[in-house]
């Protein structure tokens, strides 16, 4: 019986996330699910029922200390991640995340079509994130920097130190540390819906082009048609030239 | 020497203390109360009795505009009588609708006076908002819109003191839909007088008579912060010299207010206590003589000298109400109907992918079961 090879195409290795880049990925990932847990536990304590004095436990000190630390470990993981904009690879560079040329919203309306209206074409190949991601990750920019602004305002009366003082005109132009709470707690759910969405969209990468993007957050690694590097093609958003 | 040979004739502070009947021990005591209040040291007693005993009363124009008077009524209860007496009494004789004797033209005639008199050199004291709604006529005073009373008094004032929430930030009668446009002072006023701002509904009263003892004796503004209130008495919150706080770290809390937890005096951040949120003496001063203060009375505090407080959120909860989306409705959950209609999304959008891209999925596979066809075992 005669087999019909198929064509079947050659992959070609690309580093796509260096090291400092997923370093920076899964302490993010990490402190921000703590900042959550112990975000929300803050908002709202459980009821103990503890037959010990008050002077036996330190419950909420512990999950406020927690949060606090997770929130050094994450404001100054956002400096080195932007600062990595600068230095890093091309894939991390922050041209990767602003629509500010003709051929990144090009990009955003084609990923737009493709993967979210479901229409038929060409499939759409980007290497490091498509321009749509880069964008949405933009927003999270935004929303990073909003609880740190809200959040080290809150904390900063809580405080010796310097860096947390540099904060103490947010509660002030927001009006009061009651509304600065409240936009503390409501940007949360940003990165709750953030998570949910952003996780799918990997296994529905990884599922529909097969170029490894699952793995590419633990090695590094994505893989492109030998077609597609030959064409010299580097897909991405706001090349450097 | 001075100049104005007026102000030669103007009593010191002692000297009415004295013709008050007050001896000196009574005095020494209220000096060194009030210097403690203020946050100075020790060392600073003398410097405030010496100013209260050489310096000329100060005159003050004592202005009520859109309050409730609470703020008067925490000044002349402050814990001991010489603030009563002196501070405001004396003080405010010239000027103030709600304790002078004098009223209609005598009244005007006192505050004009005053005013042409001391150019430059009264203390302005507010008591409430101003509404700037309708021309101001939700405020009129003998004719004129408290709009014009303030700018009037201002213009040759040497400090202005906005007393309470309203004054301060509006307070209630600022309230979305805020019918009379109640305007905080310190968006009205011009020029360069210096501001300061107490809030709370009332301030505390021996917070309102440091105020103006530290006017006294130094002869300029308190340090502020950057809301313009005094930073001795606003720079802490309610919450970091709580008396509960133990309970809050040990995260031990009063779930309602009849439970057993509420009769052990357990932490109210649960039933909606705003102290973390605001920034007050209370926990320090306490109110009636240093009697008790709302937390010690079981109830939470409702951050009545933050800006705002009457529209943001709500007094017995800690979630926060989200404005447009119904009167039950908070930010949690808002967030969690968006988490289920995200994965209503998700389960949509995957159940799509497999029908549209098809042809996509089927050839991965088949490229992929080809090599593993075509490889040795």
């Amino acid at each position: 019986m005669a087999t019909k090879y198929l064509h079947i195409h050659r992959l070609r290795r690309v580093y796509v996330w260096e090291l400092p880049v997923r370093f920076y990925h899964w302490l993010n990932a990490l402190v921000i699910i703590a900042l959550i847990a112990t975000g929300f536990y803050i908002a709202n304590p459980l009821a103990i029922q503890s037959q010990h004095e008050a002077s036996g436990q330190y419950t909420m000190g512990w999950v406020r200390y927690i949060h606090f630390a997770a929130a050094y470990l994450f404001f100054f993981n956002f400096l080195f991640r932007l600062y990595w904009g600068f230095v890093g690879n091309k894939y991390a560079n922050w041209k990767q995340f602003l629509p500010i040329s003709k051929k990144f919203f090009k990009e955003m309306w084609y990923v737009f079509r493709m993967d979210i209206m479901m229409l038929k074409g060409k499939e759409h190949m980007s290497i490091g994130h498509n321009a749509m991601a880069g964008f949405i990750y933009f927003l999270t920019f935004l929303a990073f920097l909003i609880q740190c602004l809200t959040g080290f305002g809150l904390y900063a009366p809580m405080s010796t130190w310097w860096l947390p003082k540099l904060f103490t005109w947010v509660p002030a132009f927001l009006g009061g540390d009651i509304l600065t709470r409240q936009i503390h707690h409501w940007s949360m759910w940003f990165f709750i819906l953030f998570a949910v969405i952003h996780v799918y969209l990997v296994f529905y990468h990884d599922y529909v082009e097969g170029r490894g993007e699952i793995s590419s957050m633990g090695g590094g690694w994505k893989f492109i048609e030998e077609e597609v590097f030959e064409r010299n093609h580097h897909q991405t958003p706001n090349p450097e030239n | 020497m001075t100049n104005d040979a007026s102000q030669n004739t103007q009593p010191t502070y002692y000297q009415e203390v004295e013709r008050k009947g007050y001896s000196r021990r009574d005095f020494i005591g209220f000096v060194t109360m009030m210097t403690a209040f203020m946050g100075l040291e020790k060392s600073a007693i003398g410097q405030v009795a010496k100013a209260l005993e050489t310096k000329p009363r100060i005159p003050v124009i004592w202005l009520h505009f859109q309050e409730c008077t609470c703020c008067s009524e925490s000044f002349i209860r402050s814990s001991h009588p010489i603030v009563a007496d002196i501070l405001l009494d004396k003080i405010s004789l010239d000027y103030s609708e709600t304790l002078m004797a004098a009223s209609g033209f005598q009244a005007e005639e006192a505050m004009k006076n005053t005013m042409t008199k001391y150019k430059g050199e009264y203390i302005l004291c507010v008591e409430g908002s101003v509404p700037t709604g309708a021309d101001g006529v939700y405020c009129m005073i003998g004719g004129k819109t408290s709009m014009q009373i303030l700018e009037e008094a201002a213009a040759g004032a040497k400090a202005v003191i906005a007393w309470g929430s309203c004054a301060s930030n509006g307070c209630v009668q600022s309230a979305k839909p805020n019918p009379t446009k109640a305007t905080p002072i310190h968006k009205l006023l011009k020029g360069n007088v210096p501001l300061i701002k107490v809030p709370g509904c009332p301030p505390i009263g021996e917070v309102m008579a440091g105020v103006i003892v530290h006017l006294v004796t130094f002869g300029k503004i308190p340090e502020l912060d950057r809301v313009g209130r005094p930073k001795a008495f606003y720079s802490k919150r309610v919450h970091d010299s709580c008396y509960r706080r133990p309970f809050y770290d040990a995260g031990l809390f009063v779930e309602t207010f009849d439970d057993e937890n509420a009769k052990k005096g357990y932490c109210l951040y649960k039933v909606g206590c705003k102290g973390p949120s605001t920034y007050n003496a209370c926990g320090v001063m306490k109110w009636n003589n240093g009697t008790s203060y709302p937390i010690q009375s079981g109830h939470g505090c409702i951050g009545c000298s933050e800006e705002n407080y009457w529209d943001n959120g709500r007094l017995y909860e800690r979630a926060s109400a989200f404005a447009g989306f119904g009167i039950e409705a908070n930010a949690d959950t808002l967030g969690k109907t968006a988490l289920a209609v995200t994965g209503v999304a998700i389960a949509a959008h995957a159940v799509a992918t497999n029908v549209r891209k098809k042809k996509l999925i089927f050839e991965l596979e088949k490229q992929g079961k080809q090599s593993e066809q075509e490889l040795k075992s």
